[in-house]
């Protein structure tokens, strides 16, 4: 049997770790909460973008030299490019790792094409560099305050490469925000570019003042780094999400380990009272 | 009946900078300004690097440094994809002071190594920067 003083110093540190998880639990609220404000702040950029695509796709229709961006071009797939979207910290549930395994995954699936990988987030660098992989970039500290220039760099050094001929197709791999209890690992196809809708809205067509496959030039690569911008913000929510509830259940429990533990201890003391009382009763009866 | 006014979104991938009515707006656009009246044709263009008016009713205007995207419009409406916008209170005007006698100065170089192109484009961001402060 434990021991009051050992009970006691059990109780105190389950307490101290109740309350960091508490606050950790608070801070991952609050940080959830602007993370959350920045996708809806992203968004409206997003829509425009696609429904400008889909005006130019659907009003340069005749013109068949617009397919031939050489973001759209189809070709045999020998290399990829997949990228990361993983955490900076632990201690947020299975958000990394079933991240990381679904990356591993991806490779496993396609034996006899080469795939490499840029990482975003600390743990996914870690993670695959301990595994030997080829990486094509590794980025740290980039989900704190999320950038759209970073975004721009990774997916301009996506394009690039793509069209190199370096990859055939480059996919973004990352949790997405679905709600505060629930995130999907999403993989995305990021190139070749699926054509969004065109659309059909303006009868008599539009005017232009570039080329439409000028336009779609200068479209389609802002609708590449949007949508890794997009990936990044929705992860970064994902995980202050996944921490949040990580840190809740784990406040919880220490609630639950703290409840029994009081209860062992009154009842070690009790014991102990009584035993204490029934020596000096019979030390008493003893002496009379 | 053609449409009075015009609705007029200018969003940025940050967010949207500005949501609203118009009677008219001015556009940057990459082959020169650009004055847009309710009522016009559908059109598509590139943005270049300049201010953005929109002039609502009662001849309030607001000004806006834009930088690179396209626009979308149609009768009834503007939709603006710029890469940045800034209004007056997001310049700072000591560092476009500065970007533009930097730009100045090298333009005035003349030597083979400077980015002629890059110069110039820094030159007209700065203009532009401080054109909207100005207006303030």
């Amino acid at each position: 049997m434990p021991s009051l003083i050992d009970l006691r110093r059990r109780i105190r540190t389950v307490q101290n770790t109740e309350q960091i998880t508490k606050a950790m639990k608070m801070v991952s609220a609050a940080k959830l909460r602007r993370a959350q404000q920045a996708v809806v702040n992203a968004r409206p950029y997003a829509t425009l973008l696609e429904s400008m695509i889909g005006s130019v796709l659907a009003h340069g229709g005749e013109d068949t030299s617009i397919g031939s961006n050489p973001l759209l071009e189809q070709r045999e797939c020998r290399s990829l490019r997949l990228l990361v979207l993983a955490g900076e910290k632990g201690l947020c549930g299975s958000f990394n790792s079933n991240v990381l395994k679904a990356g591993v995954q991806f490779a496993d699936d396609r034996a006899g094409q080469v795939v490499e990988y840029e990482l975003l987030g600390r743990k996914a660098v870690e993670f695959f560099s301990k595994r030997g992989q080829r990486t094509a970039g590794s980025w740290e500290q980039v989900f704190a305050h999320v950038e759209y220039g970073t975004a721009e760099v990774v997916a301009t050094n996506a394009m690039r490469s793509f069209r190199n001929g370096e990859v055939d197709e480059v996919w973004i791999l990352y949790n997405r925000f679905e709600n505060v209890l629930r995130q999907d690992t999403t993989l995305e196809k990021l190139l070749p570019i699926v054509p969004p809708q065109a659309s059909d809205r303006v009868l008599g067509g539009y005017e232009y003042e570039q080329p439409p496959e000028q336009l779609l030039g200068t479209l389609l690569p802002k609708r590449v780094v949007t949508r890794v911008h997009l990936a990044m913000l929705d992860s970064a929510a994902a995980e202050h999400a996944a921490r949040m509830t990580a840190m809740d259940s784990a406040t919880r429990n220490a609630g639950e380990v703290l409840e029994k533990l009081r209860l062992h201890l009154n009842r070690v003391r009790q014991a102990s009272i009584t035993t204490e009382i029934i020596e000096i009763v019979s030390g008493a009866t003893a002496l009379e | 009946m053609p449409a009075k006014t015009l609705q007029v979104e200018v969003a940025v991938p940050d967010g949207l900078v500005l949501d609203g009515p118009a009677v008219s707006v001015q556009l940057p656009l990459a082959t020169g300004y650009l004055g847009v009246l309710p009522g016009h044709a559908p059109l598509l263009a590139e943005l270049g690097t300049g201010v953005l008016t929109l002039t609502s009713e009662g001849n309030s205007e607001q000004h806006l440094a834009i930088d690179g995207g396209a626009a979308e419009i149609l009768p009834d409406r503007v939709r603006v994809l710029a890469d940045k916008a800034e209004s007056a209170q997001d310049v700072d005007r000591e560092r476009a002071r500065q970007a533009l006698e930097r730009a100045n100065s090298r333009l005035q170089l003349q030597s083979l190594e400077i980015d002629v192109e890059r110069a110039q484009r820094a030159l007209r961001r700065a203009r532009a920067r401080l054109a909207v402060a100005g207006h303030s």
